[in-house]
């Protein structure tokens, strides 16, 4: 019976529509729900969590697992290039005091909240409050650790500029088993010369050398370019002062500088960039420059 | 039509009638009761934590239900061949899909109605009188049975095409894979291959995404679930659970019985 | 037109894991059910009966081949309504009670409310389940769970019954029960297509039998035919007959075998059974019993599927070796 066929071709035809059209679908909902729910996609739980050791209570005994669901979540949303122009950072002092309170061996996120925290918006949050509460949280937890005596020490020094502290905390480390050599060194130095390019070269030095991921290797890095370009600047600013005291005049451009035998060619920065001279007189980035000279401010 | 009704009410009252379902219920009162209790360990978070608990229990039971009575379903009814009786009968194979999923969503309907008046005897024990703030956690069981409709559904697919213990493995797998597929389509991203970054994108798309639905947390600090929300996440476990049956159809219709 | 009808009707499932190598479960099956008969599906276990019954319900589908009832193709699902079903071990939900599941098969047939229950009731009564109707079926012994299997098999009061060996789990009563609601099906006019390895059930009930073996058809027939299939001898016992008499007998060429007083004869043709008796009543001696030793459905199904030796053989050892 010809009917019988038919109704059974009908219900596959239409399954296989209803399958392949319901999952088209699907895209543009789900991006409407993402969409509305913004950051609290990834994070939302963390802003109404009383506290870490409630939340690992409640957890029946998988708090290492929560932890490290927070911390993915962290790292997705805070240190991914992609969201990076809009995370939040506001929310990152909750999610890691959480992440800490579920795991406080969790180093790695010590180290990402003494950079992140204390790095001025956009790159971070700007709460180095917040970033000190953090690590000293992690020292109490984890007191033989040298890295976060490090950390403690950078936060000191970079933000807040308290270098004797700073000088303080890297010699405490210095002390603790299996710390590096270069903890004393650089005590001493940020007691000489706290503030110094060269020695805060030297910290993001050590930092970009220990970096245990993309994020924080980078950050390093960008940081070292300002650096980097802020010790050249200071060294071109001093040579078109003695042009400007040899010829009489300011000089205009470096090509002046070339003809006088001050510099062999046109000086360019850490990212390639020429440098060009500002209408004030003095050393500026290019206009092709990458260098992230704020940083350093 | 008349016959996929008979199918739903009969398999409720089967499913509704099973021991195991009375234990997870109690279970689910008693958890309800317990975080009562909780909520007195820390000032000033009672409400928050009886909602937060209590929701989260009635979910995650709900959860075990869906799955306990899903695999059943199908495959329970041909390993112990009670699926003769039916389809030797003038019933079209889709109709008894339908009917099967429908009977066990109204099993589930009820069981957390159940479980929903319990948690709202507790809060009242708890706050002693119930004001209009009272009706958001009516949105979050709401949003806590479209869970339970594409966990049903889950489990009448994977129900069709495999044995009752697989079935339940697989569909407790995808339900707990379904909250992180937001990391899963981060982590592809961030691998710098463009092949890896397009598989996880297509997953993340096409795995059920249950981390929609999670709205306990906000639902316990009073935070309201915006329309846009209701709307499009009714859509998405509308669509999604059109998928599942039309697949479940689209196996059954070619299945044979020994 | 016939209630059932398959033409080459083949069945492949595929078995093994990697490489599936098809097994033919049924080859080319050519049968007619007529309306109204009784017909039996014999056959060892393996043979092919369920799958048969299988292939005409829908439950699983035909290779190739055809399958026609009432004359409609296989698929037509509303025929279904014509057609009541008990399959092999049946099995019902463990928390509905017989009552709850009548009312649902009916409703699967469309049946309203107070129709349905009307007819429960009396089906309930027929198998004898009325009073433990409405405890859950899982309490059920294996003869209970069996009788609502045929109860539930006509709530919709079918033309065409197909039973899957419906004696399986009963007891000798249980058996005499249901082998009198088949009569009483046939009485009613209906058809019913059953299957079963019990033989001396089909011999009484089936009109006609298909003999199945390894997925073939090795044997078709009315029962009447196949038992009619010649009186393969005769057996005639004589008490204490003359020596003169021995000898007559022996020189027609009848075998013999004494036993005390009594001389029991395997005669093979009609016409030397005449002749004996004559000498018999002739000579004045006592017959003590003439037995028409017939071809039973046992020696044919025997032969069927064995393929071994000629029956009329086998018959006169099994008649000699009898013991007196």
């Amino acid at each position: 019976m010809p009917a019988a066929r038919e109704l059974k071709r009908l219900t596959r035809l239409v399954s296989g529509v209803l399958v392949v059209a319901g999952l088209a679908a699907l895209v543009p909902v789900q991006n409407r729900i993402d969409a509305e729910n913004g950051i609290y996609g990834p994070i939302a739980d963390v802003l109404y969590m009383p506290s870490g050791g409630l939340l690992g209570r409640l957890s029946l005994g998988n708090e290492g697992l929560l932890a490290a669901i927070y911390w993915t979540r962290a790292v997705q949303y805070f240190g991914s290039r992609s969201l990076a122009k809009q995370a939040r950072f506001e929310l990152l002092a909750p999610l890691l005091r959480i992440t800490t309170e579920l795991d406080p061996h969790l180093l790695i996120a010590y180290r990402f909240g003494a950079i992140f925290l204390t790095e001025k918006p956009p790159e971070g949050a700007g709460q180095p409050e917040a970033a000190l509460d953090l690590i000293r949280h992690g020292i109490v937890n984890n007191p033989a650790y040298w890295r976060l005596w490090q950390d403690l020490g950078f936060i000191y020094y970079w933000n807040l500029k308290d270098y004797r502290r700073a000088a303080q905390a890297y010699l405490l480390g210095s002390r603790q088993p299996g710390a590096l050599f270069f903890m004393k060194a650089m005590a001493a130095k940020i007691l000489a010369q706290g503030g110094d390019p060269a020695t805060s070269y030297e910290l993001w030095m050590q930092l970009y050398r220990q970096a245990e991921n993309e994020q924080l290797r980078r950050n390093a890095e960008i940081h070292l370019t300002a650096i980097r370009a802020t010790i050249g600047m200071k060294q071109l600013n001093d040579l078109l002062a003695r042009y400007q005291e040899a010829a009489g005049h300011p000089a205009k451009s470096f090509e002046e500088l070339v003809a006088a035998g001050l510099l062999r060619g046109i000086p360019v920065d850490p990212s390639g960039a020429p440098y060009r001279i500002g209408g004030d007189g003095k050393v500026a980035l290019g206009p092709r420059s990458k260098v992230l000279l704020y940083l350093v401010e | 039509m008349a016959r996929i009704w008979s199918i739903t009410w009969h398999t409720f009252k089967e499913a509704a009638r099973d021991r195991v379902l009375y234990n997870l219920i109690v279970f689910a009162l008693l958890m309800i009761g317990a975080s009562i209790l909780f909520g007195q360990i820390s000032v000033g978070i009672e409400g928050i934590i009886l909602v937060d608990l209590g929701l989260s229990s009635i979910a995650v039971f709900g959860v075990l239900m869906a799955i306990l009575i899903g695999i059943g379903l199908v495959s329970k009814e041909i390993e112990r061949r009670t699926i003769f009786n039916v389809l030797s009968k003038p019933v079209h194979r889709f109709e008894f899909i339908l009917g099967k999923y429908f009977g066990l969503l109204l099993t589930l309907f009820v069981n957390t109605g159940v479980m929903a008046a319990g948690f709202y005897v507790a809060l009242f024990y708890q706050k002693r009188s119930l004001g209009p703030e009272d009706l958001l956690p009516l949105g979050a069981i709401y949003f806590i049975l479209l869970q339970f409709a594409l966990v049903v559904a889950w489990a009448l697919f994977f129900s069709c095409l495999s044995t009752p213990v697989l079935s339940a493995v697989f569909t407790f797998s995808i339900y707990v894979a379904g909250h992180f597929l937001g990391d899963l389509r981060f982590f592809g991203q961030e691998t710098h291959s463009r092949l890896v970054s397009g598989v996880t994108t297509l997953l993340y798309y096409l795995l059920p995404n249950f981390a929609d639905f999670d709205v306990i947390t906000r639902t316990a600090h009073g935070e309201k679930i915006s329309g846009v929300l209701f709307t499009a996440n009714s859509l998405y476990a509308l669509l999604y659970v059109t998928v599942l049956i039309s697949a479940a159809v689209l196996v059954f219709e070619e299945k044979e019985f020994r | 037109m016939p209630a059932i009808e398959t033409t080459e009707l083949t069945k492949d499932y595929a078995v093994g894991f990697w490489r599936k190598r098809p097994k033919r479960v049924l080859e080319d099956l050519n049968l007619e059910v007529a309306s109204g008969e009784v017909f039996g599906l014999l056959g060892p276990n393996g043979a092919g009966k369920s799958t048969t019954l299988k292939l005409i319900l829908g439950l699983i589908f035909p290779t190739s081949g055809a399958v026609r009832i009432f004359g409609s193709d296989w698929r037509d699902v509303s025929l279904r309504a014509r057609i009541g079903f008990l399959p092999e071990n049946p099995s019902f939900y463990d928390n509905l009670s017989a009552e709850e599941f009548l009312n649902y098969a009916g409703s699967l047939f469309g049946l309203a409310a107070g129709e349905r229950r009307r007819r429960a009731a009396k089906l309930l009564e027929q198998v004898g389940l009325a009073e433990v109707g409405d405890i859950p079926v899982r309490r059920y012994s294996k003869g209970m769970v069996q009788r609502l299997g045929l109860a539930q098999a006509l709530i919709n009061d079918p033309e065409l019954v197909i039973l899957d060996e419906p004696m399986s789990g009963l007891d000798p009563l249980g058996r005499r029960e249901v082998r009198d609601l088949i009569l009483d099906l046939k009485a009613q006019k209906r058809t019913v297509l059953f299957s079963t390895h019990i033989l001396s059930d089909a011999e009484t009930l089936c009109d006609r039998v298909a003999i199945l073996h390894r997925g073939r058809l090795q044997g078709l027939g009315e029962i009447g035919e196949i038992l009619a299939m010649g009186v393969a001898s005769t057996e005639i016992v004589l008490e204490a007959p003359s020596p003169g008499v021995q000898d007559s007998l022996a020189s027609m060429g009848v075998s013999a075998v004494r036993t005390g007083e009594r001389v029991r004869l395997s005669v093979q043709d009609e016409a030397e059974v005449e002749r004996v008796l004559e000498i018999a009543v002739r000579e004045k001696v006592k017959v003590v019993s003439i037995t028409p030793v017939r071809l039973t459905l046992e020696d044919y199904f025997m032969e069927k599927v064995e393929k071994g030796k000629p029956v009329r053989e086998k018959f006169d050892r099994q008649a000699l070796s009898r013991k007196g």
